[in-house]
């Protein structure tokens, strides 16, 4: 692997340039004839004197060094990196896509609402809702989005003391963050010995200053809640409402959907479940589905269809409001449209049967080297509990670097926090067997350097362009700007 | 046992540690705890004058692995808070039972301290925490 190198600014001489321009056609005049004095630059401008084909090989050398679904296996546990099928690009990139604009009239549009419109008729029918927003640009936004639903629901029908969301130890991370950004309280419900949402806690702690129950279903242990239908009365009952986190949707598409487990609100994240790109590449979309009784709070606008027409329909009064420009990342949406239509009903179904085979035959692999708590038939993830290792002295994050030497990214390693020393591993459904059986054989190669010597491993990577980054110095004492020395 | 566990304090089940001293109670985070954390990185004390309640989050702390609520052992009115932990939050990880000390407070119902673990008590919890992962 090339090794880091110079950066722009340390490189070129002075006075080069990447360009020649005609002579001026009209007289020339100082700066400071033009410009009032206090707008001028007292000392001159540093930038990069280049030519042309420095410039390109600076960037197209850096370019190389990206890391992609489209470049390696890429098991991020709750994330699900899926292949992004190209053809999605390309039904994007449609001009009548592509050269729309967000304030062309109605009747100029018919056809992105018509997709706008189907495409909720799917996301109903995938999880079993009865209303989708898709506003909200990416998961954690379509969290605040669903949150503030519930919280308009409540204050709405005069009930102003539900001021607690319970979550449970196996949420999603963004969980938490959500909840307290909307205002709430979190009250953490922990897990019981199989993985499972602690039923007698949760009894325990809902009462009638419980707004809502925070759910990831299957859980970020890749586990299915075996009691979710008495979770959902259980929280119902006390007149709370549930949310559903969709970051894991991709393990239960076409066998099990929220609205059928007693969700009232859901998010999904279109660039996990639905093959858009996701990770920097964004944006994402995260639209949000709700139960009958909460569709009056919903952004406005939604989009109606009266006989062949489709319009904006902006007549909810109780709605809480916008919570993006316009109507969202409409080109994300046409991308997962294109893919939900591609892959059919039958399709989503088999990616969904894919994912868990996948996920449950890697687990079955690595097994045999490492420990892999709350052991049972799992979903789309596992996590790994590098616990073992750590003691003989390289642990989940030393793993994860001796990993990108041998060319995979990392699982996400450190989380869910009730595995020590975890490797959440999401291999998803588009991943071969031959490249789940690299993976697995590069993990046991791992397992025996660790034996063999582990300071090694733990001084690792040594192939990557940069080797052991100081995590600690980088955080206490960041570096944020280059100055010239 | 492999973490360190010391005397004249009382231990709460999220790891931390309180020293009464009078009225007040000195109060951080067991060896235990930033032994699992890692190396920590930045804290985030609460004001002086806040309340606090037992069991609810009274400061941040941040390692390289995970952000951790630091939970108050008992209700009380903050006194004085370790700001050299702004400059200096790797004093948690060196001496977590002294100069890595996070804030003091005054306790309200002296029976909530004597209702948290001693050593003995603490030590079998953590053992008992290590069994079960």
């Amino acid at each position: 692997m090339r090794k880091a190198k110079a950066l722009l600014f340390e490189m070129g001489r002075s006075g080069r340039q990447g360009y020649s321009l005609p002579s001026c056609d009209v007289p020339e005049k100082p700066v400071d004839e033009l410009l009032p004095k206090k707008m001028l630059r007292t000392e001159p401008l540093e930038i990069p004197e280049l030519s042309e084909v420095e410039v390109i090989r600076h960037y197209t050398e850096l370019s190389t060094r990206n890391f992609g679904v489209d470049t390696g296996f890429y098991p991020l546990g709750s994330c699900t990196m899926k292949y992004n099928p190209k053809v999605n690009e390309e039904v994007a990139a449609l001009p009548g896509f592509a050269c729309m604009h967000p304030c062309q009239p109605e009747h100029t549009v018919q056809g992105a609402l018509e997709l706008y419109y189907n495409m909720e008729q799917h996301l109903k029918e995938l999880t079993g809702m009865e209303r989708f927003t898709m506003q909200p640009s990416a998961g954690a936004h379509g969290e605040l989005t669903g949150l503030m639903v519930i919280q308009a629901y409540h204050r709405n029908r005069d009930d102003h003391k539900r001021n607690k969301v319970l979550i449970p130890v196996t949420a999603h991370g963004t969980n938490p963050a959500t909840v307290t950004m909307a205002g709430y309280e979190v009250v953490q419900i922990p897990s019981d010995d199989r993985g499972n949402v602690d039923l007698a806690a949760l009894k325990e702690a809902v009462d009638d200053t419980t707004s809502a129950l925070m759910l990831t279903n299957p859980s970020t242990l890749g586990l299915f809640e075996e009691e979710i239908t008495e979770m959902a009365r259980v929280v119902h009952d006390a007149g709370g409402l549930l949310y559903y986190d969709g970051a894991n949707l991709n393990a239960i598409m076409g066998y099990a959907r929220p609205g059928d487990m007693g969700f009232d609100v859901v998010h999904l994240n279109i660039h996990k479940t639905l093959s858009t790109p996701h990770g920097g590449g964004g944006p994402g979309s995260g639209p949000v589905g709700v139960k009958e009784r909460l569709v009056p709070y919903l952004p406005v606008p939604l989009v109606g269809k009266k006989g062949d027409h489709f319009y904006f329909d902006y007549d909810l009064p109780e709605s809480i409001g916008k919570v993006h420009s316009f109507y969202g990342n409409f080109g994300v949406v046409i991308k997962a449209y294109n893919y939900m239509r591609m892959m059919g009903a039958e399709g989503l179904k088999q990616a969904s049967t894919d994912a868990v085979l996948n996920s449950n035959y890697l687990a079955s692999l690595l097994k045999k080297t490492y420990y892999i708590p709350y052991d049972r038939i799992r979903k789309h993830e596992f996590v790994v509990s590098a616990k073992p290792e750590k003691k003989k002295g390289a642990g989940a994050g030393d793993i994860a670097k001796a990993l990108l030497d041998r060319g995979f990214h990392p699982p996400t390693v450190y989380f869910p926090l009730i595995v020590d020393e975890a490797l959440m591993t999401e291999p998803n459904d588009t991943e071969s067997k031959e490249t789940l059986d690299a993976y697995a054989q590069a993990m046991e190669d791992i397992a025996k350097d660790i034996d063999q010597d582990a300071e090694k491993v733990a001084a690792g990577p040594y192939h990557t362009v940069v080797g052991r980054l100081d995590e600690v110095r980088a955080v206490r004492n960041p570096i944020l700007r280059w100055e010239k020395k | 046992m492999e973490y360190k566990v010391v005397d004249g304090v009382k231990y709460t089940q999220q790891h931390e540690w309180a020293r009464p001293e009078g009225n007040i109670a000195v109060v951080g985070l067991s060896d235990y705890a930033q032994n699992k954390l890692g190396e920590i990185v930045f804290v985030e004390l609460p004001d002086i004058g806040a309340a606090v309640e037992a069991g609810k989050s009274a400061a941040v702390i941040e390692s390289v692995k995970a952000v951790a609520d630091l939970y108050a052992p008992v209700d009380g009115t903050v006194t004085e808070v370790n700001e050299t932990l702004l400059d200096q939050p790797e004093l948690i990880n060196q001496d977590p039972y002294g100069e890595g000390w996070v804030f003091k407070v005054e306790i309200k119902d002296e029976s909530q301290l004597a209702s948290l673990m001693d050593k003995p008590a603490y030590e079998e919890f953590i053992i008992k925490e290590e069994k079960e992962e």
